[in-house]
């Protein structure tokens, strides 16, 4: 963490600093060091992350409880009675300050023997006006340079963009020193604006009156004025002005919402997003410091003709790059509204009430940011957004708080004891904790609803770019899967509505001679199934053409010229690298790169994709994966005095082998005969250097492992159980090697080692070389 | 953080004055600055991992968060012998940035105490002709009489720590 920078989440970052130096304190005895060192260093957490931008009671008390550290450091080294009841008191003055600096309320007077002899209080400024919700105001605006300046001081830090001659295009420039994180923060929430943006605007296509979406909409465009404006992006600034006076018109009823005025406003949200994405590019360090010019002259003439209830010039003349808006029927602010649905019309279930929350159990995810400005538009404000690392670190701490419960439950001392009250408390506390544990992991779990709302702004481009008519159905939205899953789903998702889109539904003609309607359907869905996750691509297109795949796949090598293949394998070499059967390599898809990305992405999220089409009648893509990525079945096995843990899903089978049906191969090792099949053997101790209870493979068990359509039998002492583990990573530190592919908590406290069982499937027995000197 | 010193700075200014941590290693002293150190725990059960070099001891439960723990007394070749009553965990964090910044410990046999050291108290590494190890030591400070060494957590941690991949996995042809 760099110093220098202030942080926008400071109020946060100290409440949770100073929450953990009140658990310090609690464990600080007088006439001991106990805490000295955890506390100094938590205070100077506290000191970088508040000092630059917190308001002058806080810094103050942040210097006097830095006094009181450095005085016993330097001296005794140990805590005095008066230190601890100071450290104390500071820490409950501390909560309170903090509370109400977050919530941007007065703070409370700094105890007067804190405030040193030559800093009256009088001269404190007083506290800071309220903070405003958006987070670039949250974080004050002081400049790191003067690190205790009141947060109220002034301090431009960039030169207001220079004069725009007429004309001209208007350039922004980034301050990219001083204000990097505030752009980076500027830069997030723009995304999920847009994002916003263009889920109300696809719910204005069909219901054009929807006062809530116009509103949230409107805020949205506020919201990046606001941001735009306090970082001093003027050209950023007035186009989001002029695009929320639009839709304050709309609002107060003075102009009605039409194509043209759609049409507008994706196309401010569109160059709003060039915008982004250079501001992006340039935190990244690509061009830094460059200016920034994207064209907004045209749209600003169009939304200032717009707002005056004129005809606006041509779109046509607007030069953005990508085409936000189909083929515009004759612009002109038409009085009544034409509602009809050239690009896909949005299904009711996308609508801004539908596409607010689910209140689920109390244990609604807050983590979810796509949802959180349709809650907005409906007034709730029922979500907090949240850094992922403090979930995680919930997560681990409730884990943790479960096995200390079962610590102390199993003590024999609690267990020796009959005491009936006791007994009902102790079975409280277990309820309790599991209850908190299974919230705590429903936390990681969000519905799929954003990534599914993506494809919907996906498909309305699609149709338009191939003059094709679409609709995408969504269902299944609520659906809860891991955070992670979510977020790595995008992309293949993305690919697959591409391909069907692409290559599944027709062109209208073609589907009007079919005997089908123009309109062609995609049905997106999400269910739960077999334990894990279905997400379901439908077409009604053309279906998948098993001749011309089976052709390509000859012309490419893929397949044996005289192969049989049954309907799954002929659908299957869609996924194979390189193959693409379009005969026309379009923008879109047919470059034969996207379906082996999609078989990639999916295989690395564990999951699995099977096809079923009919020909002339439409193609289903159904993915299959697990519910979560954290947490998986496992295997615990003894070696020697060592645990180890296998995937269950790697897992054939385990058997305790008869003496003498382990053979040794000359070499080759030894193998085990399975269930009719040959397996090599691993003796899991030997490769991993541990001694080994026996070893005769018959006092043992073998744990049949597979990877891709290979098995090995691992050799093991013993089966210690079964366990849904949570896989955490073993860190940089172990980022070299690839024996073991994560670890886990265990039951007792202790930590397992995953073991990668690919790597052991593929490796060489290490113990067999001295037979096996000829690889 | 603030005080660890840059890396490419020459070996001698790199010890700064400041709070040093001092603990025990066999009959040798040697200091961690302060700023780096998150917390000392008490010995508890390692879990080995196996193949590793043999100053990499295994990794802990440190409340949820797995972070491994290395073996100085192995690091230094100093004369293997059980940890006694007084052995500690120093739990240090490394790296500069949020997204590299982990936790890592080192097992000592006593932690001694935080002291304050100036600029007359330290000096910079002797040049042994190359054979002990420099690279990670920040210099070395002279209190009491005693002569203790500073040693540079993000380099003993992070470069040291980074292990190889061992020679042995290697998949079959």
């Amino acid at each position: 963490m760099d110093p220098s920078r202030p942080n926008p989440d400071a109020p946060e970052m100290a409440s949770e600093i100073v929450g953990k130096m009140g658990f310090e304190l609690a464990f600080v005895e007088e006439g001991r060091d106990s805490g000295l060192l955890p506390l100094n260093s938590l205070l100077m957490d506290l000191e970088e992350f508040t000092v630059p931008v917190a308001p002058p009671e806080l810094v103050q008390a942040i210097g006097t409880a830095r006094g009181w550290l450095e005085r016993i450091l330097d001296g005794t080294g140990i805590f005095g009675v008066e230190d601890i009841r100071n450290l104390n008191a500071w820490h409950a003055w501390m909560t309170e300050a903090l509370g109400a600096w977050t919530k941007g309320t007065a703070l409370p007077a700094c105890p007067p023997e804190w405030v040193p002899s030559n800093a009256p209080a009088a001269a404190i400024p007083p506290a800071p006006k309220p903070a405003a919700p958006t987070p670039p105001v949250t974080s004050a605006p002081s400049a790191p340079t003067a690190p205790t300046a009141p947060p109220s001081a002034p301090s431009p830090k960039v030169a207001p963009a220079a004069a725009v001659p007429s004309g001209d295009e208007p350039a922004i420039r980034l301050n990219l020193k001083d204000d990097a994180d505030l752009l980076r923060e500027f830069h997030g929430e723009s995304q999920e604006l847009l994002q916003n943006i263009e889920q109300g605007v696809l719910v204005l296509e069909e219901r054009p009156t929807d006062t809530n979406t116009i509103n949230s909409i409107f805020r949205a465009f506020h919201t990046f004025k606001g941001g735009a404006g306090f970082l001093h992006l003027d050209a950023l600034r007035d186009l989001a002005h002029n695009l929320e006076s639009l839709l304050d018109a709309v609002r107060r009823s003075e102009l009605k919402i039409d194509k043209g005025i759609i049409d507008l406003i994706l196309a401010g949200a569109d160059t709003l997003k060039q915008y982004t994405a250079e501001i992006g590019l340039q935190i990244q360090g690509t061009n830094a410091g460059a200016p920034i010019v994207v064209p907004t002259r045209q749209l600003t003439l169009r939304l200032k003709a717009a707002l005056r209830g004129e005809a606006m010039p041509s779109p046509a003349a607007v030069a953005t790059p990508t085409p936000a808006a189909p083929a515009t029927a004759p612009a002109t602010a038409a009085p009544t509204p034409i509602p009809t649905p050239v690009a896909p019309a949005t299904p009711a279930t996308t609508a801004a009430p539908a596409a607010a929350p689910r209140p689920t159990e109390g244990t609604t995810p807050t983590v979810r940011k796509e949802t959180a400005a349709a809650a907005a538009a409906e007034g709730a404000s029922g979500f907090v957004k949240l850094d992922t690392r403090k979930l995680d670190a919930l997560v681990d701490l409730v884990g943790e708080l479960v096995i200390a419960q079962s610590m102390v439950v199993q003590h024999p001392e609690i267990q020796k004891l009959s005491d009936s009250g006791l007994s009902r408390s102790l079975r409280t506390l277990g309820r309790i904790t599991s209850e908190l544990q299974r919230n705590a992991m429903s936390l990681r779990m969000v519905p799929i609803r954003g990534t599914f709302q993506k494809m919907t702004r996906l498909v309305r481009d699609l149709a338009t770019q191939q003059q094709k008519q679409l609709h995408l159905v969504l269902d299944g939205e609520e659906t809860e899967l891991d955070r992670n899953l979510v977020e790595e789903l995008a992309d293949p998702l993305i690919h697959m509505i591409r391909n069907s889109a692409d290559h599944g539904i027709e062109m209208p003609e073609e589907r009007e001679a079919a005997g089908k309607p123009r309109l062609g359907t995609i049905r997106l869905s999400a269910a739960h199934q077999r334990g894990g996750i279905v997400i379901r691509i439908e077409d009604d297109g053309r279906g998948l053409n098993r001749e011309r795949i089976l052709a390509k796949a000859r012309e490419r090598g893929l397949i044996a010229p005289d192969a049989v293949l049954e309907d799954p394998e002929i659908f299957a070499l869609i996924f194979a690298p390189g193959f693409s059967t379009a005969e026309k390599v379009t923008d879109l898809s047919g470059r034969g790169v996207g379906m082996d990305v999609v078989q990639r992405n999916i295989d690395k999220l564990h999951g699995k994709i099977e096809i079923q089409s009919t020909q002339g009648k439409g193609t289903s893509f159904a993915i299959l994966l697990p519910l979560t990525l954290a947490i998986i079945d496992s295997l615990i096995v003894g070696v020697g005095d060592e645990r180890f843990i296998i995937p269950s899903l790697a897992v054939r089978e385990s058997i305790r082998p008869e003496p003498g049906t382990v053979k040794t191969i000359h070499e080759k090792g030894e193998v085990v005969t399975v269930r009719g099949r040959l397996t090599p053997i691993l003796r899991l101790g030997r490769h991993l250097g541990i001694p080994t209870r026996s070893n005769d493979p018959s006092e043992g068990i073998v744990v049949v492992v597979e990877s891709g359509d290979d098995a090995r039998g691992l050799l093991v002492d013993e089966l210690i159980g079964k366990q849904e583990v949570v896989i955490k990573n073993l860190g940089q530190t172990f980022r070299n090697q690839n024996l073991l592919a994560g670890a886990a908590i265990l039951g007792d406290g202790r930590v397992g080692l995953i073991l990668d069982v690919d790597t052991l499937v593929k490796c060489r027995p290490q113990g067999a070389t001295s037979r096996a000197q000829n690889p | 953080m603030a005080t660890t010193p840059d890396p490419t700075a020459p070996a001698a200014s790199a010890a700064k004055p400041g709070r040093y941590l001092t603990f025990t290693l066999g009959a040798e002293s040697y200091g961690f600055p302060v700023l780096s150190v998150r917390e000392i725990i008490r010995l508890c059960p390692i879990t080995p991992v196996p193949r590793m070099p043999a100053y990499i001891r295994g990794v802990i439960n440190l409340r949820g968060k797995v972070i491994p723990i290395l073996d100085f007394r192995a690091k230094f070749q100093i004369t293997a012998g059980d940890y006694g009553d007084r052995a500690c965990i120093i739990v240090v964090q490394v790296g500069d940035t949020p997204t590299t910044q982990t936790l890592m410990g080192a097992i000592v046999d006593a932690v001694e105490e935080v002291v304050n050291l100036n600029a007359a108290d330290l000096e910079a590494a002797p040049d042994f002709g190359g054979a002990p190890d420099t690279r990670y030591i920040l210099g070395m400070a002279t209190i009491k009489g005693g002569v203790k060494t500073l040693l540079d957590p993000q380099k003993i941690f992070l470069e040291e720590g980074t292990l190889a991949l061992p020679p042995a996995v290697e998949p079959q042809s």
